[in-house]
Order: C-alpha cells, then structure tokens, then sequence
C-alpha cells in the first residue's frame, strides 16, 4: 500500500471534514437552541452562495460578495424567524420540521427563478498555485475553508461554553417555560439562534461555492449534514467537528480505495453506512446529550 | 451520603405563630405585594379559573390549597405571565401585569418553580443557579461578546451571589454535577435555589414538597421559612400536604372548582364548612 497516497487522502478528508462540520454547525446551532431539526440546512448554504456569486460578479470583488450573503442571510434568518417558526413556538416539533422541508423546496425553486440555472464562478482571492507542504499538494479553496470553519467552531464553543447568551439559549432549548421564568426573553434568542446559524451557513455557502462552483446543486452538500451530526450527536459542536472529520475521512478512503475495485460510487454512501451503524450502537452520537428519562 | 440537616431546632409551627403573632402588632403584613381582582380563565368552553381574588401581603406565606382541578396551577400560570387571562387584573407592587411576558414578570422580580421540576438537565448545578441571576446581568449577549472584561468581572459578582445561595441551601457537594443526575429532593431544592437567584420579591412555588418522602418534606418547609424570615421573600405556594400548609402559612386560600371557597388564617380556614364540604364531600 502507497503510505504517502494514504496520507493525501487522509490530508484532503480532513481539509473536507472540516468543511462538513461548518455546514452541521448551523445545524447543530438551530438544535441545540431551539430544538428544531433543520432540513433546509442545504438550500441555507446554497442561498447565500448564488448571493455572494451573483455579488461577487457584477462588482468584480470577492469580498463585497461575501458580505453582501452573510448580511443577506441574517436578514433572511429574522424574516423567516418572524414570519414562519415564531407562530409554530410551542407547537410539536414535526410542524418545524415540515416548515424547513417546505422551505428548501421553496428556495430551491426560487433562486434559479431569480438568478439562472447556469453555474456561477466565486473565486477566493487566492490564486489557484496548489499549496506544497511536505509531499502534499492541497488546494488554497479548501485550506481556507477549514481555516474559517475551524475559526467559526471555535467561536461558537465559547460561546455556548462560557457566554451569557449562550448558557441562556442551552437553557431555552432544554425547558422554554423555565427558561422564561428565569427572564430569558426566549422569542428574542429564538431569532438570535436563526441568525448565527444564518451567519454560518452564509460562510459555508461561499467557501463551498468557491470550491464547487455555484448552482442549485450545491443544496446537496447539506445532505452530508445528517451523517455528521448523527454521528457527533445533533446538540455537540465538539461532535459536529469529529463527525465532518469522520465523513470527510471515510469518503475519501472509499474514494481513493473502494471506488477503483468496484467502478465507483461508494464515495458518496460511505458516509451513511457508518451514520447507521452509528444510530444503532449510539443513538445520541458521540458527544451529544444522553435523555435521560425517569420512569 | 447524609444530608446536612438545618441546624435550628424542630419546632416549625411554634415559630410560625410567634411570628404571625408579632406581625399582627406591626403591621408588616398589611400591604399586599400581589393583588388578583376578578381573575377568570377559560380554555374553550372550561372554565379553569372563575372570578378569584386575592390578596398577597408583603412578607407572609400564602398557601393555595384545593382538590385536583381547582385551578391552583391555572392561577400561579397567570400570575407568571404563562397564561393570558380571559378576564381580571393581577397587580404587583402597583403594577398591573396581567399582560405582560413571562420573561418581563421574572425581570420585574417574581420568581417561581414548576410542578414537575423544570431543570435544565443539561446544565450543571451552579449553572441551573448562575442562570436564574440572567435577569440581573447587565451586559447584553452581543456587548458581553465584545468587552469580555466587563462579562468577567460581573461574572464574578454574580458566582458570589450564586455560592450564597449554595451555601444556604446545602449544595455545597454537588455544585458541579448535571442536574438530571440528581435525586428527586435535591432536585426540587436546587429549582428553589434558581429561583432564589432571581432575588424575586415574591416567590412562587408549584408543590414544593410534592412526592417528596417526611423527611425531604421537613427540609424543605424549614428552606422555606428560612427564605421568608432571613431574606424577607414573600412566598405563593400551592401544596396539598395539609399539615405542612397549617404549620407555615399565614394565609391560606381555597380554590374548589376554580372558585375561591375560602380564605384566612390555617385554622380558621380549616374550621370552614364549605372547605370541609369541598374535601371530605357535601353531605346531603
């Protein structure tokens, strides 16, 4: 076995699993404050990179598109968060869930509406020299996507772990009545929640379109969400890192070995054989809250 | 492990009636701090709560007793803002309140616990406690992100504040454990102790003792005595251990049907025909 091809996939999967986990972080962020599974995480990171693509083009500058997707996805996140899932607070979960279902189907037939079907180019203001590091070769678009996820993952720790807000919005998803009865104005972290998992979504939509190109099609990046966080466990930030890292691992070892004996195409399910074995032996995933239910 | 027991003596009801004795002469009870006039709640066509005043005074323990579905839990629901009422008017300290948000009425200082305990599980013991002092913390979530320093150092004003409250609740031991981990009694104390970090004015408590064993029940009538003497917390509580309710209330109010049958001091209360009829069932 070539131990340095070994090597450049474990190396590519990680770069790639980091990027996974900046995706399930926006999810694991709606959970783990407002106990609402988001099916739309997808069309949450494809919206923003057509924005920031479509931006980006016409003002000839990475950096305004960039911005203009995270501003357009906060305000995005307030509408909807007023609009659709304050009216369903307080209802059984399931209603929240068909809503994002109905959701991504609604943006993801709007946007080509709107801006084409044709994929758009988004550059990061990079150069595309491969980065040499020892007898690696990796692509400048996926180190600095790892470097923002890493940097957002880490943010977002803290702030769950130590931050007033973050302590408030963990006890909001546990008990809202209790929470309310302690002063947290629950209906305004509510939001807040919406909108950092907006702000997140919003990177992970530019530094995946800069890597795949940008068209409806990236909303499939969001399906690699589920592996993640099943793996991890839906309320763990620490879990959502491991989780992307597993999945990006996993994919291109079958990518790099499995694929060529069988024709292909094992890089793409890998993920979720090892996500159902997982629900099998860990339910909650590897980091996430075990229920405990009294009896 | 053997939890630590209060260190004064047994005699609950004897320092009740000295208490209510002297507060009789000094007026301190007079001043109501809670007022409900005319307060009604209906769910379609029930009527939960039907036409039920009542007055809290400053510094007493009031007791709302009554049999399964007399509305008691209906009623504390209003007055923490949970429910709307369908009709009447809830007056805190001047203030009216019958509109306003659960998290506004808790700011306001009302502090209450739940029926069913209402812990955050997943949160440590000292952060269940350091949570109920949100309302006292003064940098906003975007501002605490910002100036760390400023976080810090009231972070450290407000673990004081919390250790106080560990302290006198006994919580010393098991301040670093996850709340869901704890035993039913230990649980309901630090859900008081929650609740005490809010440094509410006046106190709401669902059951406090409920399915808790003698001893437990013990403990906690002597926290709640303690909170009322030392910290000068007016308590509203509903329990359905009718000794306890005699020995510690001032005040006692009786709810059958979601009306107010009765109200007064313990024993006058308990000599009340209508309470007995509403108990023991009418005699015909």
């Amino acid at each position: 076995m070539d131990l340095g091809f070994t090597f450049l996939l474990v190396a590519n999967g990680i770069l790639i699993g980091l990027m996974y986990a900046l995706i399930a972080l926006g999810f694991v962020l709606v959970y783990k404050a407002t106990d609402a599974i988001n099916f739309a995480q997808g069309e949450f990171v494809m919206a923003p990179g057509i924005v920031a693509a479509v931006v980006a083009g016409a003002a000839n500058s990475f950096w305004l598109g960039a911005a203009v997707a995270v501003a357009a996805m906060i305000g995005f996140s307030f509408l909807l968060e007023r609009t659709v899932l304050r009216p369903l607070l307080g209802r059984p979960v399931i209603a929240v869930i068909m809503a994002t279902i109905g959701l991504a189907a609604i943006l993801r037939g709007t946007l080509p509406m709107l801006f084409g079907t044709s994929p758009l180019p988004l550059a990061l203001p990079l150069g595309d020299e491969p980065i040499e590091v020892g007898s690696l070769t990796l692509q400048p678009a996926q180190v600095a996507g790892a470097a923002v996820a890493l940097s957002a993952l880490v943010i977002f720790t803290w702030f769950f772990r130590s931050n007033r807000g973050g302590v408030a919005m963990r006890a909001m998803a546990d008990d809202q009545q209790a929470a309310s009865a302690m002063g947290v104005n629950v209906t305004r972290y509510f939001a807040f929640a919406w909108a950092m998992a907006g702000v997140v979504s919003a990177l992970g939509g530019v530094m995946w379109g800069a890597m795949l190109g940008v068209d409806v099609q990236l909303a499939l990046v969001g399906l690699k969400v589920f592996p993640v966080v099943i793996l991890g466990g839906l309320d763990s930030i620490g879990g959502a890192v491991l989780g992307g890292l597993i999945v990006g691992v996993v994919e291109n070892l079958a990518a790099g070995y499995i694929d060529p004996l069988v024709g292909g195409g094992t890089k793409d399910f890998a993920p979720y054989v090892l996500m159902v074995a997982a629900l099998l032996i860990r339910p909650y995933g590897m980091f996430g809250t075990r229920r405990i239910e009294r009896v | 492990m053997p939890l630590p027991m209060p260190a004064d003596g047994p005699l609950i009801a004897e320092r009740r009636v000295a208490a209510v004795c002297a507060s009789d002469q000094s007026e301190r009870y007079v001043t109501p701090i809670l007022t409900v006039e005319g307060l009604s709640k209906r769910f379609g066509g029930v009527v939960a709560v039907r036409d039920v005043s009542l007055a809290v005074p400053r510094g007493s323990i009031t007791s709302i007793i009554g049999p399964n579905g007399a509305g008691k839990t209906s009623l504390l629901n209003m007055i923490s803002g949970f429910y709307r009422p369908s009709e009447g008017r809830i007056t805190f300290e001047a203030r009216d309140i019958s509109r306003s948000r659960p998290n506004q009425i808790a700011s306001l200082g009302i502090g209450r616990t739940f029926q069913n305990i209402a812990l955050f599980g997943g949160l440590t013991v000292l952060d269940n406690i350091l949570l109920g002092r949100h309302v006292h913390m003064r940098a906003g979530v975007l501002k605490s992100v910002i100036y760390w320093g400023l976080a810090a150092r009231e972070e450290i004003a407000h673990r004081a504040r919390c250790e106080e409250i560990i302290e006198f609740l006994r919580l010393q031991d098991i301040r670093k454990q996850p709340a869901s981990a704890l035993p039913y009694g230990l649980r309901k104390r630090v859900e008081l102790g929650r609740a005490l970090a809010v440094e509410p004015r006046l106190l709401l408590l669902d059951e406090p003792m409920g399915g808790m064993n003698q001893e437990e029940k013990e403990n906690m009538a002597r926290f709640i005595l303690d909170v009322n003497q030392e910290w000068g917390v007016t308590m509203l509580l509903i329990e359905h251990d009718m000794g306890v309710v005699m020995d510690i209330s001032d005040q006692v109010v009786v709810l059958d049907s979601g009306q107010r049958i009765a109200a007064g001091r313990p024993a006058d209360v308990q000599a009340d025909p209508a309470v007995i009829a509403a108990y023991l069932g009418k005699t015909r």
